[in-house]
């Protein structure tokens, strides 16, 4: 009898965690500039150019990337779990748009006072955050009641709601752009195509700190989001406060969701793939897919990240643009396998 | 002895439309009860008022206690349901299933331990599935996943089982051997069965007493022979029939007469 014991726990998770390190390090010193790591290393002072690049440059890059690809992964896992659908990630269904919508506001209406404090920083990683929260939070409780009939979620209700929210999202943004001067024009692409750019460390410490707990929560649910998957009767009846777990989960996926979308626009996709190919490979047990996937997503953005930076160096890409070309094919390929199973059955 | 489930002047109702109507029923412990009935008489809402999947009007008592007053874990310690399908969005496999049964007996980080196990494997024995116990769900037959289905609910260790016509998709023999398992159970373990059923005859042979439901009310409660009239079947089903006692169960048996 193959079940979840903990050696499997270890075992895959000690894996991707070795993984992920070796990512981390080689996407630190792969760039558009060389980096030669010992010289980086012989001096640590500002005099150094190469531990300029690799400490100032690179590595809170990294460190960002990986909490956003692993947010994104995590986050993808516990909808497709709540809204018993494959296809459901943060941004099909509209709440990655709805955060950035709550950011791009809570910019607009930054309050005054926030700015003296630690030169706009401590605001902007706590005010900004929290308007995302919001957004996505709304976005999140809206798709999901206009999809809800008769008490029952309908799948592709679901997901045309977020489609078509997300265009509606887009559109209100464009407006804003065009008649607010805020920032410059190329604030717009971020927020629409999703980038990651070099952060200050202590950006980089408040998105891991938010996702982390997100995260946390998420990941005590595990057990019972296997329940969920069954449907919610069934989750009911083998013990399961739905009403709660729902509430919990939308809470915590839209507070990792805004603090995301905050910091890099939206990066798509990666909550779509990466759970579909950890379940490939692990199965479908929460306790181990959120932790995995997590894990897989911090690799996968680490790698996207690094591909934006040096396919057309000098010049970069936005990575959203890197996770759409493997995300859109794969979400069709996914949408194709769906219809076909729920035609046979 | 105390009921196992009491109801009073139990009603619902769908928006305006009325599934139950002042239904006032007592289970008694050990006992293993039939709910027939139509389509759309109620057997199904009831059975989800049990398990406090739907709240009705009236009071419910399970084992003497408001039924309100139990928070989910403990009634999944008490009532396990078998659904009339199940529904399966992502990839488990049997024993994955079967051991989601125990979730209310360890704690939510808490991987299954050693009694978890055995218990899920003693179910599964039980029902006939350790055979493909590493299968996936989604790839079994219909009478394969609804064994896998009362194997979850007895890893549950419930006091009460309900089902919602468990043989609602197996073919002849699968049906015998899930009534001849209900029945096993009943009588070793003392489990307490209440079970929503479509087919009349083997209602009739393995399950002591039956309740019909007609227009959400209960119609008729009593044994085999009490319930299963020609006079009854007409009134509920509309349909006409006769009733023949078998001589080997001397249980009443139904031949159906068609209209030609």
């Amino acid at each position: 009898m193959k079940v979840l014991d903990r050696r499997k726990m270890i075992f895959v998770n000690g894996v991707l965690l070795a993984l992920l390190t070796l990512s981390m390090v080689a996407c630190t010193l792969l760039g558009p500039v060389h980096l030669d790591l010992s010289r980086a290393l012989r001096d640590l002072s500002f005099a150094n150019p190469d531990a300029e690049i690799l400490f100032r440059a690179r590595l809170p890059r990294v460190l960002l990337g990986v909490a956003i690809g692993g947010g994104m992964a995590a986050c993808g896992v516990v909808l497709q779990a709540l809204l018993g659908n494959p296809l459901a990630c943060p941004q099909m269904l509209g709440v990655s748009g709805g955060a950035s919508l709550g950011g791009i506001l809570g910019l607009i209406l930054f309050p005054n006072w926030l700015l003296p404090i630690a030169g706009g920083l401590l605001g902007e990683i706590s005010w900004v955050p929290l308007a995302a929260f919001l957004g996505a939070l709304c976005s999140m409780t809206l798709v999901y009641r206009f999809s809800l009939f008769h008490g029952r979620l309908h799948p592709y209700h679901l997901l045309l709601s977020g489609v078509i929210f997300n265009s509606f999202i887009a559109a209100v943004i464009m407006f804003l752009n065009s008649i607010i001067d805020f920032y410059q024009a190329q604030g717009l692409l971020f927020w629409l195509m999703g980038s990651l750019s070099t952060r200050a460390y202590l950006t980089v410490a408040f998105i891991w700190a938010y996702i982390s707990f997100g995260f946390l929560w998420l990941w005590a649910k595990g057990l019972s989001l296997n329940l969920i998957t069954l449907g919610e009767e069934a989750a009911m009846q083998l013990g399961v406060e739905t009403g709660a777990l729902q509430r919990q989960i939308f809470i915590a996926s839209s507070l990792m969701i805004g603090a995301m979308v905050s910091v890099s626009g939206m990066i798509g996709f990666i909550g779509l793939m990466i759970p579909h190919v950890m379940r490939l490979i692990i199965g479908s047990d929460h306790r181990l897919l959120l932790p995995a996937s997590f894990l897989a997503g911090g690799i996968f953005l680490c790698w996207a990240d690094t591909l934006a930076r040096v396919l057309l160096a000098p010049a970069e890409l936005p990575v959203g643009i890197i996770t759409a070309f493997f995300g859109g094919p794969f979400f069709l390929f996914l949408l194709y396998r769906e219809g076909r199973k729920a035609l046979t059955l | 002895m105390n009921p196992a489930i009491q109801t009073r002047d139990l009603s619902f109702a769908y928006q305006d439309r009325l599934v139950l109507h002042a239904v006032s029923l007592s289970v008694d412990r050990g006992e293993m009860i039939g709910i027939l009935g139509p389509n759309g008489s109620g057997k199904t809402t009831m059975l989800k008022i049990f398990s406090a999947v739907l709240h009705g009007q009236g009071a419910v008592k399970i084992n003497d206690r408001d039924i309100e007053t139990y928070g989910r874990r403990d009634l999944s310690k008490l009532f396990a349901v078998v659904a009339q399908e199940s529904r399966m969005n992502f990839p488990y496999t049997v024993a994955e299933v079967v051991l989601m049964g125990r979730a209310s007996y360890h704690s939510a980080f808490a991987l299954e331990g050693k009694k978890d196990l055995e218990i899920a494997r003693a179910s599964m024995e039980l029902t006939d599935c350790l055979l493909f116990a590493n299968r996936y769900l989604h790839e079994l037959s219909g009478g394969e996943k609804q064994r896998v289905m009362i194997a979850r609910a007895l890893a549950q260790e419930p006091e009460i089982l309900l089902l919602d016509e468990p043989s609602a998709f197996l073919d002849l023999k699968h049906q015998v051997q899930v009534f001849e398992l209900l029945r096993r159970l009943n009588r070793d373990r003392g489990l307490t069965i209440v079970a929503a059923l479509h087919d009349l005859n083997l209602a009739s042979l393995f399950f002591p007493r039956l309740v019909v439901l007609r227009d959400g009310k209960i119609y008729r409660d009593g044994s085999p022979k009490e319930v299963l009239t020609e006079k009854t079947i007409e009134e509920v089903y509309g349909i006409r029939v006769r009733i023949e006692q078998d001589p080997f169960s001397e249980k009443p048996q139904l031949f159906i007469c068609p209209s030609l």
